[in-house]
């Protein structure tokens, strides 16, 4: 889905909830990964002007994920080890965004060049 | 855009926090309720997200920044309800919340602020 | 009909009753416990009107995966699944598929008698077809051992950390064994819910049970503390050895001004006094 305004986010909290249910997520595993796709929703939003969000649902033998994408074609990121660490930020931002999410899912990928764009795929396992 | 309404008890304000919030509508809200501590001169402010289910490191930092403000100007507040998954990921996410108290539910919420009130010799 | 579908079907209508019968007898040689053979001619029976089913609808022989042959995927899905809940093993499962081979191999040769190379090819299609179900037999069972072990495994887990409520507004858990993140994560899910329901504001976290505290296991506990606060109660730790407590002087660990008692007791005293009870006891 689109990630272009505010409202976008939202929308992307509302699909993933959808998702984490039909998936038969836990509570608890539905809202950490529903609060990782805001954070990085708004990332792609604020700081990537605008991107797309891809999803998919995995499997790793007998167990079943949802794996989401943030794509930006924003300036990127030119230090992700800065970023990864707590409290970093670029904006106004308190900086919990990248870092927080890494460690509300079970499998984060940070891809990003400047100048070229950021994507940021996460994994949730049932 | 939704306002969230702010409802004046005592010398307390009552917000109830029903829907998923817009970046802007929680910005709304910190404006909103800085004007209306000031314009009532308000000792405490309560703040009930037992219907947030998703509370994310905007939202958590506008709570933060709302406590200082009501501070600043004289009020205490408190956040009431949340949700054991919302505290669980709060925590995982890294935000503590730190400065901003918190309660069980509005009536716990009340008795701490009116506790306040008393211990400030408020009328 | 493809030609080799259409074989397929004269041999599968050919001559049913006899068919299944030749079948079973296969089947149960192989030494099936009692109780699973009572399903067993149903079981095949509908395997059979599913083989028919996909087999009239083209379904391509050598591609088991396709959508044509889901109806056959699920009838042994559900097969396995059930002989995999009565006790039956993997072995026994799979052989019931692969015993299909015998009637369907004579049904072949009987068809092909004058043209053995054409007889071989068919065989050969037929077997890796059933092979194949066999696999799919095997791979379904093994899945659902593997449900009913996790199912188990996370039974055994809430049983271990039971949420207690001692008195009006105080809530205890007692820690036994190893904290480790899954462990943590159920007591926190456990402990903050009852905290909800009861509408309690003190929770006990008893680690008298709990054989060695470093600071991975002092990082969960803090994770649940902090939770607890985050939603509007507090928390008291009871069961500090006095190992653990040098351990964590020792690692330099910050309980971040979280109360601390040696024991449970203490703790409950402790609770009681900060909701405002008193106790007398008369004087005898």
């Amino acid at each position: 889905m689109a990630l272009a305004a505010e409202r976008d986010i939202v929308a992307c909290r509302r699909l993933v909830r959808e998702l984490t249910q039909e998936l038969k997520f836990t509570l608890v595993d539905q809202t950490k990964m529903i609060t990782a796709a805001s954070e990085l929703s708004r990332n792609a939003i604020v700081y990537g002007r605008g991107g797309v969000m891809r999803w998919e649902i995995v499997t790793q033998g007998p167990q079943t994920g949802l794996r989401l994408a943030f794509e930006d074609q924003g300036p990127g990121i030119p230090d992700t080890e800065l970023a990864l660490t707590d409290g970093w930020t670029s904006g106004t931002g308190m900086g919990i965004g990248l870092s927080g999410s890494r460690r509300l899912v079970n499998d984060f990928e940070l891809r990003t060049a400047v100048g070229k764009g950021t994507c940021v795929t996460i994994t949730r396992w049932r | 855009m939704d306002r969230i309404p702010i409802l004046k008890m005592g010398h307390c304000l009552l917000v109830t926090i029903q829907i998923d919030l817009l970046d802007q509508t929680a910005l709304a809200l910190q404006d909103d309720l800085s004007e209306r501590i000031a314009a009532t001169a308000a000792q405490g402010v309560l703040i009930d997200i037992s219907a947030l289910e998703v509370v994310d490191s905007f939202v958590g930092r506008i709570l933060a920044s709302i406590s200082g403000i009501s501070g600043i100007m004289g009020a205490t507040l408190v956040v009431v309800g949340m949700q054991p998954a919302v505290a669980i990921t709060l925590v995982e996410l890294g935000l503590s919340l730190d400065g901003v108290r918190t309660a069980l539910d509005v009536e716990r919420g009340m008795a701490l602020l009116s506790g306040d009130e008393r211990s400030r010799g408020g009328h | 009909m493809k030609q080799e579908n259409a074989l397929f079907d004269d041999v599968l209508k050919a001559a049913p009753g006899d068919f299944l019968t030749s079948w079973l007898s296969e089947a149960t040689q192989s030494g099936d416990s009692a109780s699973v053979a009572k399903t067993a001619p149903q079981d095949a029976q509908e395997l059979l009107d599913s083989l028919q089913e996909a087999v009239r609808a083209d379904a391509d022989l050598t591609r088991f995966d396709d959508d044509a042959w889901s109806r056959t995927r699920s009838v042994l899905a559900e097969l396995s699944q059930s002989r995999a809940a009565q006790g039956a093993s993997a072995g026994e499962t799979s052989y019931f598929v692969l015993a299909i081979k015998r009637p369907l191999f004579a049904g072949l040769r009987k068809l092909l008698d004058g043209s053995p190379q054409h007889a071989f090819d068919a065989v050969w299609a037929a077997s890796t077809l059933v092979d194949r179900m066999a696999q799919w037999t095997a791979t379904t069972y093994q899945r659902s051992r593997e449900d009913v072990i996790l199912r188990q495994q996370q039974e055994l887990l809430e049983l271990s950390t039971p949420v207690v409520k001692l008195w009006d507004g105080v809530l205890a858990v007692p820690m036994i064994g190893t904290l480790d993140s899954s462990r943590t994560q159920l007591v926190m899910e456990s402990l903050l819910t009852r905290i909800v329901e009861t509408g309690s504001e003190l929770a006990i976290i008893d680690i008298t049970g709990v054989p060695t505290v470093d600071t991975l296991v002092a990082q969960h506990l803090l994770k649940t503390v902090t939770a607890i606060r985050l939603m509007g109660a507090d928390c008291i730790i009871s069961g500090i050895r006095p190992q653990i407590a040098q351990t964590i002087v020792q690692l330099g660990i910050d309980l971040q001004g979280i109360i601390t008692k040696a024991t449970l007791a203490d703790a409950l005293s402790l609770a009681l006094k900060k909701g405002g009870w008193v106790f007398s006891r008369p004087a005898r």
